[in-house]
């Protein structure tokens, strides 16, 4: 059996969490392929519609990486963003879906060697969590499959 | 010229919609008199076997409401679909899902146990539940087969057009109805109702605040809101922030707040995610001490932003799982 290759799609606000990345890719870090970079302006323009049509296109994690509290170059958008993760957080469980298959991260321009390792740390989690076939779902099927009661 | 052939169906919905039509009250002698109504199961006496004699594309507008779970209702939509130039989703359940499609948070297993073996009012000793076929003296009783999950008409025939509501409200139906007749309409696709936000249309707007310096998300039975007090001023969710207006503000004349019936405006997908984008914005700053109790204190989210609208949500299963194969329905 091919082992499981978790998508991992990641947000990254262009004025901090992106220079991040470019500054792990600068110092020739290993940065996990199976994290796929979307660029946007701001943590604070990352809409929930936007997580939640990575996940029904088929990713099993999303990552939201922007500036800290204090940084952001629009002032309050990562404080939106933040907000918005942790009301997302509980209604992705109240749906049957693990909260922790997103994930909201600051990372700063200079933080090329936490953008590494947060990465790394996202993908293998997803790893551990498998496949985004939630664990309601799959009680699902089994029980339809079971057959008529 | 022959009067325009129309056609009124209903399917897993509570007959609320079958009442707004009756709202029209004179209006709807206007309407008996400009068309012909070839098949109304609620109200006129016309049997499938009619409409199965029809020729194909011969009924003008065809009126459906309710969502989609059971074998009965797929043949019914699919046979009028067949037999209508256009179908109109008429109502939130045809539209969204509407409320029977929050029974999309569980299954089809635990639905039929919740309502035939554990409400606490059930009178059911031999825990007797529905079967697609029983055996009885003399012979074999079917029912239709009840689904795993609730489906949106279009997820099961082609929609022209959705008139949304929960009933659509009179002036909603009106302005549909007039438009079809006068063939005064919209690209197909459209929903018949304006497609701005209801706050832009709300009398309580001016109260509404710019941040929210509550600690605590309340339901409506636990404040006072005055009448022209904007909801979120006080705490209480209103899905007004991400709701189509039209209803001429129906809930928050009767001093409730809107619950989303109308559905997303338009470009909008996800109607809850667009409600917590609007709502985050007004709960800020992001480090506010008391922010996890905050949103410890919305109960039930999914069920709040969702509520009319959970099987159009791209969280939902039948969604996420749209790649990975979920047995569907
Ligand atoms: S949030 Fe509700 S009460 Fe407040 S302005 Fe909008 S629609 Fe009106
Ligand atoms: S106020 Fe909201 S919930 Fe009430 S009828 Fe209008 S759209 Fe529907
Ligand atoms: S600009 Fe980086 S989070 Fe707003």
């Amino acid at each position: 059996m091919i082992p499981f290759q978790p998508k991992v799609v990641g947000f990254l606000c262009n004025w901090c969490s992106y220079a991040g990345a470019d500054s792990a890719g600068a110092r020739k870090l290993e940065v996990a392929p199976e994290f796929s970079v979307i660029r946007m302006m701001c943590s604070g323009r990352v809409e929930p519609q936007m997580v939640l049509k990575a996940f029904s296109e088929g990713a099993d994690s999303v990552a939201i990486f922007g500036c800290h509290f204090g940084d952001c170059h629009y002032q309050e958008g990562n404080h939106s963003a933040f907000i918005r993760y942790q009301l997302m957080r509980k209604m992705l469980g109240e749906l049957g879906i693990e909260p922790e298959r997103l994930r909201l991260e600051w990372i700063s321009a200079t933080e090329g060697v936490k953008f590494a390792a947060v990465v790394k740390e996202i993908v293998e989690s997803t790893r551990q969590l498998g496949p985004l076939q939630t664990a309601r779902v799959q009680e699902f099927s089994e029980r339809a499959a079971g057959g008529e009661r | 010229m022959s009067k325009p052939k129309v056609a009124f169906y209903w399917c897993a919905s509570c007959g609320g919609c079958e009442e707004a039509i009756l709202d029209l009250n004179e209006g709807i002698l206007d309407v008996v008199a400009a068309v012909d109504i070839v098949f109304w199961p609620v109200a006129i006496d016309t049997k499938y076997a009619d409409i199965e004699a029809m020729p194909d594309g011969s009924i003008d507008v065809c009126f459906i409401n309710g969502a989609i779970r059971m074998d009965d209702q797929e043949h019914a939509v699919k046979l009028l679909r067949r037999k209508s130039k256009a179908v109109i989703a008429f109502g939130s359940c045809a539209h969204l899902g509407g409320i029977p499609g929050l029974s999309n948070l569980t299954d089809r297993v635990a639905t039929l146990s919740r309502a035939y073996l554990e409400v606490p009012s059930l009178d059911n000793p031999n825990g007797v539940v529905p079967q697609k076929v029983t055996e009885v003296d003399g012979g074999e009783l079917t029912l239709p087969g009840f689904w795993n999950r609730v489906l949106r008409l279009d997820e099961v025939i082609a929609v022209d057009y959705y008139l949304p509501g929960c009933p659509p409200q009179p002036d909603t139906i009106s302005a549909a109805v007039q438009a079809i007749l006068t063939g005064d309409l919209p690209p197909a696709g459209t929903v018949l109702s304006p497609g701005r936000n209801m706050c832009h249309e709300c009398s309580r707007q001016a109260s509404k605040p710019e941040k929210l310096k509550i600690a605590e998300i309340k339901r409506i039975h636990q404040v006072l809101v005055d009448p022209d007090e904007c909801f979120l001023a006080k705490g209480v969710v209103c899905l007004g922030l991400a709701t189509r207006s039209g209803c001429g503000e129906k809930c928050m004349s009767a001093n409730m707040p809107c619950r989303g019936c109308y559905g997303p405006t338009d470009g909008i997908v996800d109607q809850g995610a667009a409600f917590l984008s609007a709502f985050a914005a007004l709960l800020g700053p992001g480090d506010r001490p008391d922010l996890g109790e905050v949103v410890a204190s919305f109960d039930d989210i999914a069920g709040t932003v969702y509520r009319f609208s959970l099987p159009a949500s791209l969280a939902h299963r039948g969604n996420l799982m749209k790649n990975k194969g979920e047995p569907t329905p």
